[in-house]
């Protein structure tokens, strides 16, 4: 594995973390943790294969694991958490804060593909890959998350489209 | 011309640019007639541009350091002359932090009897605990350990009984490394344990466990660098683990692996 190839791939994981968990030292931990895993599961990673979905993967599995095992999150206190938020501005309208709020709101399966579809502009496939779900799931998650985020954002009731799952 | 019904995958597809040419037309001849529809597909993918307008700029933003680093392979990292740094963190000033930790962790408890097992914990923690008792103990040769392999049902019963829970060593003999024994020794606020392996060159290593301020975590494998002894450590259920050894660190993560599929099949 090259370091190029990685370094290529951390600007890309961080901001996914990001969105996902809606922290940035969460998030920047997240991506910490993914990377030690990838460098001790390295025999498993094929060469030539997507090393970025082999990373998102590992990402994911990570982020399971934590869900199903509740764990005392620590905060690490250094510089960054004091820095002024980098982020644009220009765009800080109502609508882009609302969609960050209304993003949290979501269920964690529903953001994932929500956000693999929007910022890694991943096929269908490639996600269903990644998470290890068939494709037929990443499609309901993707339909039942973007009317869910419609929903939350238009201040609607949320019970109107939503079906129980089978 | 018959056009099939407009599923609602195909809607998602849509607004992600995903079908065939010929089929995008009938789409968008659908949603024409279906202003409701239309409406819909239009927010998704103002929803898209506003999750990029949003997240984006952090692809623009500087690496924190400890990302950086774990760019570059382990091995070359470890051997870099950059190690400099950690190199500068000799045993004996991890040894005197640990002893400065306890005692005004003793302190604190004395003055105000306001001791905590969490407080302590911080002040010692997983990594550098064994990193000192693999400092300790791995250069001993005539007495290593209290309890030797020969005796090994004996070892495990004792330390079962002491730390109060099923306590077992891996079996590491596949990697070239056999069980010498092991030992109780004092953590923060108990009993923790230690089993030593060593290969056939004489190298040795450690495992390291500790059932202390563990409980409902997990992690995911941290790796420490102490002086000269590497570390890998993580937390599982009510164990915390920690195996040193003076190897390099991907040797070490081999081992930290097999350690880990190990207690995971149990």
């Amino acid at each position: 594995m090259d370091s190029r190839a990685i370094l290529a791939e951390i600007p890309r994981l961080r901001r996914y973390a990001r969105a996902m968990l809606g922290n940035r030292t969460a998030a920047d931990d997240l991506v910490q943790d993914t990377l030690e895993r990838a460098w001790v599961r390295l025999s498993q990673w094929r060469s030539g294969s997507d090393l970025r979905a082999w990373l998102f993967s590992i990402m994911h599995n990570l982020r399971i694991d934590q869900l199903r095992r509740p764990t005392v999150s620590t905060q690490s206190i250094d510089e960054d958490d004091f820095e002024a938020p980098t982020r644009a501005t220009q765009n800080d309208a109502l609508e882009v804060k609302d969609i960050e709020t209304a993003l949290g709101e979501l269920p964690d399966e529903q953001r994932e593909v929500l956000l693999l579809v929007a910022l890694e502009e991943m096929s269908y496939a490639e996600i269903a890959e990644t998470l290890s779900v068939p494709v037929g799931t990443v499609m309901s998650r993707l339909s039942r998350g973007r009317e869910r985020l419609r929903r939350i954002m238009d201040g609607q009731p949320l019970a109107a489209r939503l079906k129980v799952v089978r | 011309m018959s056009h099939l019904p407009i599923s609602e995958d195909e809607l998602q597809a849509y607004v992600d640019s995903a079908l065939p040419e010929a089929r995008r037309g009938e789409v968008a001849d659908y949603l024409a007639a279906h202003p409701e529809e239309s409406e819909r597909v239009r927010s998704y993918q103002a929803q898209k541009q506003a999750l990029r307008a949003l997240f984006n700029p952090v692809l623009d933003e500087p690496l924190p350091e400890k990302l950086c680093v774990l760019s570059s392979p382990p091995v070359a990292k470890a051997s870099s002359p950059k190690s400099g740094f950690l190199a500068r963190w000799s045993l004996e000033r991890i040894a005197a932090s640990v002893l400065i930790g306890a005692i005004s962790g003793l302190a604190g408890w004395l003055a105000h009897g306001q001791y905590t097992p969490e407080r302590m914990a911080r002040l010692t923690p997983l990594s550098y605990q064994a990193a000192v008792a693999h400092a300790v103990f791995s250069p001993d040769v005539r007495r290593p350990v209290e309890v030797s392999a020969e005796h090994e049902d004996q070892l495990v019963a004792w330390l079962s009984k002491r730390m109060g829970t099923p306590v077992r060593p891996p079996k590491l003999g596949a990697l070239g490394y056999e069980l010498i024994g092991g030992r109780l020794l004092p953590g923060n606020v108990g009993p923790v344990a230690q089993f030593m392996y060593g290969d056939a060159s004489g190298q040795r290593l450690t495992l390291f466990l500790s059932t202390e301020n563990v409980s409902n975590q997990e992690t995911a494998f941290r790796f420490a660098q102490e002086g000269k002894v590497n570390v890998f450590y993580w937390i599982d259920g009510t164990f915390g683990y920690a195996l040193s050894a003076s190897i390099d660190k991907d040797e070490l993560a081999r081992v930290a692996t097999a350690v880990y599929d190990q207690i995971e099949r149990k």
